[in-house]
């Protein structure tokens, strides 16, 4: 396909258009956070101040925010373990054929497209109908999971597509046992994409509000925090939070892509050292 | 084989034992008996979350759908009353068809937009890493809380926002346009801003799998550049257009938060009426609607599946 011409340049001039309509909002925001003491919620800037971020940490302006971001932490990293953990197990599971398995896929995907204020419901209802009180540890982790366990089901079908089955058998030819092909010759190889099922496990959950939104009980997390915020604050300390919380998402983003490119480059450098 | 840790090497070297010679045929048959049962054990978990969170809740929904809603709880029944009650009103009508009109609409843009990104990502960028970069670029938003993307908007699109502000600037508009914030329109962009990204990545995932050599043959026979959208790249790209299209009709057709937040309040949707008769604590009549949203949400996945065959995707 032609990659000169007027029509290449008018096809990546829309590509960057996309890409300020994706983040253009999200940098308004972000510089309005920096609003004078005296500042709206709209331009023009009244001066520069950290003013607004300062406010974030006054207890009274926000309800829970401290311990918000605590629930959602500890709920995020408890989701990306389980979610690493189960999707790695449930890839080996999908290499072998065994009874039940394409319905198993099946309803894996319907936890993508069945709309999440069922999900909310459901589970509120369920919990509910038992008798139990749901609490983000229990109701809105099950939630978060049948998030964030389709795209790690699905990320690892698409490593376990692309594996060289050679490399096992190699393994075992040498005398490995399961267990030690598992630990010596796969896990290593797939490590990067197990980091990026946990990036997603861990992201998806820190930021998913509305499969949270029945299921988190009394105690809120932080998704759901900002939103009540956004009913009554009407100042720019929405805007420090929202800022503080997408570059917390960036920063982790971004450190786990550097940790991944590392791991590929260590593992490059072996295979030409060796 | 020079990839591998060097306790690889020394553990290999121990296990000199050839398989199957003297392990007793006892052990042997244990052994296969695990490797049969594994892939269930494996499967397990997923099946326990699955089950637990998702199809039991769904079972649950469609339970108390025909239980009896009494004032101050709800007692098992087996009434119609629920589905009697949504379809006894016009409400639900009127709310499905605007709900309809944004999944529409924003399916439209969307894909007009999703096409087009994950075209050039896959035809017009020259080096492989670049490909990644911007891709990425195109991809952590997806990472970020959707909530504060919806409160973006709020400074663009205000009464005195950056847009009034310009066009007034420029002299187009003499007083602020006041459709901008709190309006369909407003629900619409946002929803086009926040899941476009659905469209872009299944898209661009099957273009990537289209084979280059079928594009040479084409402009080989003669075929201009449009020729070889329509006539290849779509036709290849559907599967991709499907699946992408499945995750906007019911990430829109499920909404509540963004119709709630961008419309303030005076636009409708399925997601928002549910929402709100959990807030008034009508959970049977909540149920019912929801087993017609997912019913709705189910016949329209169907429909799609049966105009384009995702099965190789997948």
């Amino acid at each position: 396909m032609e990659k000169t011409g007027p029509r290449h340049w008018l096809l990546l001039a829309f590509f960057a258009l996309f890409v300020v309509f994706l983040y253009g909002p999200t940098l308004t925001i972000f510089i309005l956070s920096f609003q004078g003491p005296d500042g709206g919620l709209t331009f023009p800037m009244r001066g520069v101040s950290l003013y607004w971020f300062e406010d974030l940490f006054q207890p009274q302006m926000v309800g829970d925010f401290g311990g918000a971001l605590q629930r959602s932490l500890a709920l995020a990293l408890i989701v990306m373990g389980l979610t690493v953990l189960i999707s790695l197990c449930a890839g080996l599971a999908f290499r072998n054929r065994f009874l039940g398995a394409t319905l198993l896929f099946y309803i894996t995907i319907a936890g993508l497209i069945v709309p999440s204020i069922l999900i909310s419901l459901g589970i509120g209802l369920m919990f509910n109908v038992v008798g139990l009180p749901p609490a983000w540890w229990s109701s809105a982790l099950g939630a978060h999971l049948t998030w964030t366990l389709p795209f790690g089901v699905l990320i690892m079908f698409a490593v376990f597509n692309r594996f060289n089955r050679a490399l096992e058998e190699a393994a075992r030819d040498l005398g490995a046992s399961p267990w030690q092909t598992l630990r010596y010759v796969v896990l290593p190889l797939i490590a990067p994409s197990l980091v990026g099922v946990g990036l997603f496990g861990f992201s998806l959950s820190y930021d998913e509000f509305s499969r949270t939104i029945m299921a988190a009980g009394s105690d809120n997390t932080l998704p759901l925090e900002i939103y009540a915020m956004t009913t009554n604050v009407t100042s720019p300390t929405l805007y420090a939070l929202g800022s503080l919380t997408t570059l917390f998402s960036f920063a982790v983003v971004i450190t786990v892509t550097l940790t991944v490119l590392a791991m590929r480059r260590r593992r490059r450098v072996a295979r030409v050292d060796a | 084989m020079s990839s591998l840790p060097p306790d690889v090497t020394a553990s290999v070297a121990t296990a000199v034992a050839p398989s199957g010679a003297a392990v007793p045929a006892e052990a042997r048959q244990r052994g296969r008996a695990l490797a049969a049962a594994m892939p269930y054990l494996q499967a397990l978990p997923l099946w326990l979350v699955m089950g637990i969170f998702l199809l039991v809740p769904i079972a649950t929904i469609v339970i108390v759908s025909f239980w009896d809603d009494q004032e101050t709880a709800f007692v098992p029944a087996f009434l119609w009353d629920n589905y009697r009650d949504v379809f006894g009103t016009s409400v639900t009508l009127t709310t499905y068809l605007s709900t309809l009109r944004y999944a529409v609409i924003v399916w439209v843009f969307t894909l007009g937009i999703g096409f087009t990104v994950a075209y050039v990502l896959a035809f017009h960028i020259r080096s492989t890493l670049w490909q990644m970069v911007l891709f990425q670029v195109c991809a952590v938003p997806f990472l970020t809380s959707n909530v504060i993307r919806m409160i973006s908007w709020i400074p663009f699109l205000g009464r005195n926002g950056l847009l009034n502000q310009t066009l007034a600037d420029l002299h187009i508009v003499d007083h602020p346009l006041e459709f901008l914030l709190f309006s369909p329109f407003a629900v619409c962009l946002t929803f086009v801003h926040l899941y476009s990204l659905f469209m872009v990545v299944p898209i661009f995932n099957t273009m990537m799998r289209i084979d280059r050599s079928l594009i040479e043959a084409a402009v080989d026979a003669g075929a201009k550049p449009l020729g070889v959208l329509r006539h290849v790249v779509i036709p290849l790209s559907l599967p991709g257009i499907a699946i992408g299209s499945i995750f906007i009709v019911t990430l829109v057709m499920g909404d509540f938060v963004t119709v709630q937040m961008m419309s303030g309040g005076q636009s409708a949707s399925v997601g928002l009426l549910i929402k709100n008769e959990i807030s008034l604590l009508q959970y049977p009549e909540a149920a019912a609607h929801a087993v017609i949203l997912l019913l709705t949400v189910l016949m329209m996945i169907w429909a799609m599946l049966r105009v384009v065959d995702i099965r190789k995707e997948l």
